[in-house]
């Protein structure tokens, strides 16, 4: 589904973001990518959709090459690609609705879409996506008023409505509490599971990672140091991925209140 | 969840009854808005045309040939300024520069006290804090060159009407804007004045008067590059200033020599204007 | 307010008392030049005139079934800044985006854009009423395109200001949706600033009818025109009227207006 053939990115003042990255993702797997923070998670991530750029190798994205892509075929590509933003990344003053309709735009010339109206099978595309993530009620509302878990599944329903066959989440949960944290992960997992879309989450928190994950991929220094299933990846494996012991503060668990929830 | 619920909001969210049986408020909702979105949009395209019409707007005529021709003459005339002239205009710039000046000054020494009278948190006083404003916002719906219209009249042509008119805007607007940060200033040395004793004098000047002066100055600064822009065409209803000699020339079909004017107006307009924000830059 | 160290004190009281000083030599020279001779031959009888004509407004101007009244130009004034308002609201949108900063990757781009601005700000609007009525004419059209000009240069600096400050996630997300350029501006973009801007035009249009009322004083239609014929006349129950019929205008569309920008926002 994805395939990274020997990726480096370097950023202009010389640091190196991805080295050599080398991964085969395959349909309907639930990649969570692992790592410090700085380790190149994001750059990674985002250089599926060629929000960043890479500086050579290539990335395949149903066999189609993104790197070579241009103009159109980009667009046509990320159409494919649903994202999700760590700050929800909505238009706080257009409706919720709205919001998941802009995920439509990809499917209409750029003159039609210029009046803002949609066609029907949007609209019910957009709906149905809203109910899938269970806030089809707050349709009609500024998404501005809704809570933060809310509004990040009403990104989600975003992604959806553009009909993805991957959907890539860059640090979903970080600006979450962690109730509303399992809710967005459940809903990310049903949707993988029911749709069969390939999805590849950032996370912070291992033990999420090893609570959805179907593999988990470790980085450290833009390189992948870890790629195995979540059975492999145990304490051990991650303070190698990590390159120190694990801290409380990357566990869920620790910042719930006291409960038995154990790694 | 954060509050401030709309209508819309308040329709389909208040009870959170099971989402299955969601869908009739939103719809509803949604027609509403679909409705008023459409009655705007009436209204505003209604009131609209009736102003073409009402306007004879013929926009055909701004691109008309006589339209052009004219237009192109004196724009052909203004590119070729003629600078010969600028040494008559040096004792009217300097004039209008006056004139804002002390427009500016003596507007904004009046507003001092009625800025008082206005701030609600030095005086509580409803009886006396209404009316201020009410005289307040008569002063600020008319605007300078009107003023200067009416004290031309009342006074005679010359710059003694433009720097009347001047104060009275000056006086509005400063009184304004220095009444708002007032209301704005921190009330925690206030009260510990209170507390202390003071009296009004003295809470005003050491409690409010520190406060309060850099926005003041800095709103003074303001008024003063509005003034000078103002002062520069006072001239066109015999309010003294450059405007009088640009208005002369414009009439005379000197193009050329109001196009010196202009520019040179816009230039120092521009310097003061680049001075006055420097200088509010260092005193906020 | 209270330094420890007694020369730093001392310093700054000496330093403002220059610059009061200064202010006050500043204030005296600006007084030098002005004439003031003229005003006690005027003396109480214009006044008592003046006072005479504003406290016996000239009713019968307010409505005449035939002819020029006050209600005529009123309503003039209004139809000229709602559509130099209406104007300048779309002509200033390019203008907007040329002087933003996150629009373009050059300095010099919105840099240029933003120098225009100021120049086209600094330019009278009664100067610009003058060069319009050579091209199309006196009257209220020309006052039309004097203003929606001239607001150019304030409402598209308030709007830059607005597209500066957008939040850059919804641009990010279209673009990660496979949304072209302009999709991304309709769709990320715009429904962030058209309420702000609204709102700024809403604001602009309370200072439009304020430079309507004066544009009648050079020819460019509107209620300033009687007034000035009125004032020439020295006919001071009629400008008693007049100014009336404007400051209730003024009001009127002031709170208007405001509401309107409370809902919006």
């Amino acid at each position: 589904m994805i395939e990274f053939k020997n990726v480096v990115k370097q950023y202009p003042n010389g640091t190196i973001g991805l080295n050599n990255i080398n991964l085969n993702i395959k349909e309907g797997e639930f990649v969570v990518i692992v790592g410090l923070s700085g380790a190149g998670k994001s750059t990674l991530l985002r250089s599926i959709n060629r929000l960043h750029d890479i500086s050579s190798g290539e990335i395949l994205v149903d066999g189609k090459s993104i790197t070579r892509a241009n103009g159109k075929q980009l667009r046509r590509i990320r159409r494919d690609i649903g994202m999700i933003f760590q700050s929800f990344n909505l238009v706080k003053r257009a409706t919720v609705l709205r919001n998941v309709l802009s995920g439509r735009v990809g499917y209409h010339s750029t003159f039609s879409t210029m009046f803002g109206y949609f066609p029907k099978e949007d609209h019910d595309i957009a709906l149905d996506a809203l109910t899938r993530v269970n806030i089809r009620e707050k349709a009609y509302i500024r998404a501005d008023q809704l809570s933060g878990g809310q509004q990040q599944r009403v990104s989600i329903a975003r992604a959806l409505a553009q009909k993805p066959k991957v959907i890539l989440a860059d640090e979903p949960v970080a600006s979450l509490d962690p109730l509303t944290t399992r809710q967005v992960m459940d809903d990310l997992q049903r949707i993988n599971r029911e749709l069969k879309i390939t999805t590849i989450v950032n996370l912070h928190f291992i033990d999420l990672a090893r609570e959805y994950a179907t593999r988990i991929i470790g980085l450290r220094a833009g390189e992948v140091v870890f790629d195995g299933p979540v059975s492999e990846a145990t304490d051990a494996k991650f303070s190698e991925i990590y390159g120190r012991p694990i801290n409380e503060d990357e566990l869920l668990a620790a910042d719930a209140p006291k409960g038995g929830v154990t790694v | 969840m954060t509050p401030a619920p709309t209508p819309e909001a308040a329709a389909s969210g208040a009870p959170t009854p099971p989402p299955s049986k969601k869908p009739a408020p939103t719809i509803d909702s949604k027609g509403l808005q679909r409705y008023k979105m459409l009655a705007t949009w009436i209204i505003f395209i209604g009131v609209l045309v009736v102003c073409f019409v009402g306007v004879d707007a013929d926009f055909m005529a701004l691109f008309s040939d006589g339209a052009r021709q004219n237009m192109g003459r004196i724009l052909g005339e203004m590119m070729r300024p003629d600078w010969s002239y600028a040494s008559h205009i040096w004792k009217p710039m300097v004039e209008t520069v006056q004139i804002a000046i002390a427009g500016t000054i003596i507007g904004a020494v009046l507003a001092v006290p009625v800025a008082l009278l206005c701030a609600v948190n030095i005086m509580p006083k409803k009886i006396v804090s209404i009316p201020a404003r009410m005289v307040l916002n008569l002063v600020r719906t008319v605007p300078d060159l009107l003023f200067a219209a009416i004290f031309v009249a009342v006074f005679g042509i010359g710059a003694f009407a433009g720097m009347l008119a001047l104060v009275f805007f000056s006086f509005g607007l400063v009184a304004k804007l220095t009444y708002e940060a007032i209301e704005a200033i921190d009330p925690g040395p206030l009260e510990a004045m209170t507390a202390s004793g003071a009296n009004k004098i003295q809470l005003i000047v050491f409690g409010v008067i520190p406060q309060a002066l850099p926005y003041f100055f800095s709103y003074v600064l303001y008024t003063f590059e509005v003034n000078v822009r103002a002062a520069a065409v006072l001239g066109f209803v015999g309010a003294g200033g450059i405007g009088l000699h640009l208005d002369q020339q414009l009439n005379s079909l000197r193009y050329d020599r109001a196009s010196t004017i202009i520019v040179i107006t816009l230039v120092i307009v521009l310097l003061i204007d680049y001075a006055s924000t420097y200088l509010r830059r260092k005193l906020l | 307010m209270n330094p420890t160290d007694p020369s730093k004190s001392r310093s700054a009281l000496i330093r403002n008392w220059i610059v009061g000083a200064g202010i006050i030599v500043l204030f005296i020279w600006s007084l030098s030049s002005l004439q003031f001779d003229g005003i006690q031959e005027y003396g109480k009888q214009v006044m008592l005139s003046i006072w005479d004509g504003f406290t016996h407004p000239d009713w019968g101007y307010v409505y005449m079934s035939e002819g020029e009244d006050l209600l005529r130009g009123l309503l003039e004034t209004l139809i000229i800044s709602i559509l130099g308002t209406f104007i300048s609201a779309f002509l200033c949108i390019p203008f907007a985006f040329w002087a933003s900063q996150n629009m373009s990757r050059l300095g010099i781009v919105s840099g240029s854009g933003k120098f225009v601005l100021t120049v086209i700000r600094v330019f009278p609007e009664i100067i610009m009423a003058i060069l319009f009525i050579v091209a199309v004419g006196p009257g209220a059209f020309a006052g039309v395109l004097a203003l929606g000009v001239h607001s150019i240069g304030m409402l598209a600096k308030l709007y830059s200001e607005t597209i500066e400050a957008v939040d850059n996630g919804p641009r990010e997300a279209l673009v990660s949706s496979g949304a072209s350029k302009l999709q991304v501006l309709r769709f990320a973009v715009l429904p962030q600033v058209i309420p702000q801007f609204i709102s700024y035009a809403l604001y602009r249009f309370e200072i439009n009818i304020r430079s309507a009322t004066v544009l009648g004083l050079v020819g460019a239609g509107g209620i300033g025109t009687p007034l000035i014929f009125a004032l020439q006349t020295r006919n001071w129950s009629r400008v008693g009227i007049i100014l009336l019929g404007i400051v209730i205008l003024v009001i009127i569309i002031d709170l208007i207006s405001g509401w309107l920008r409370r809902r919006i926002i």
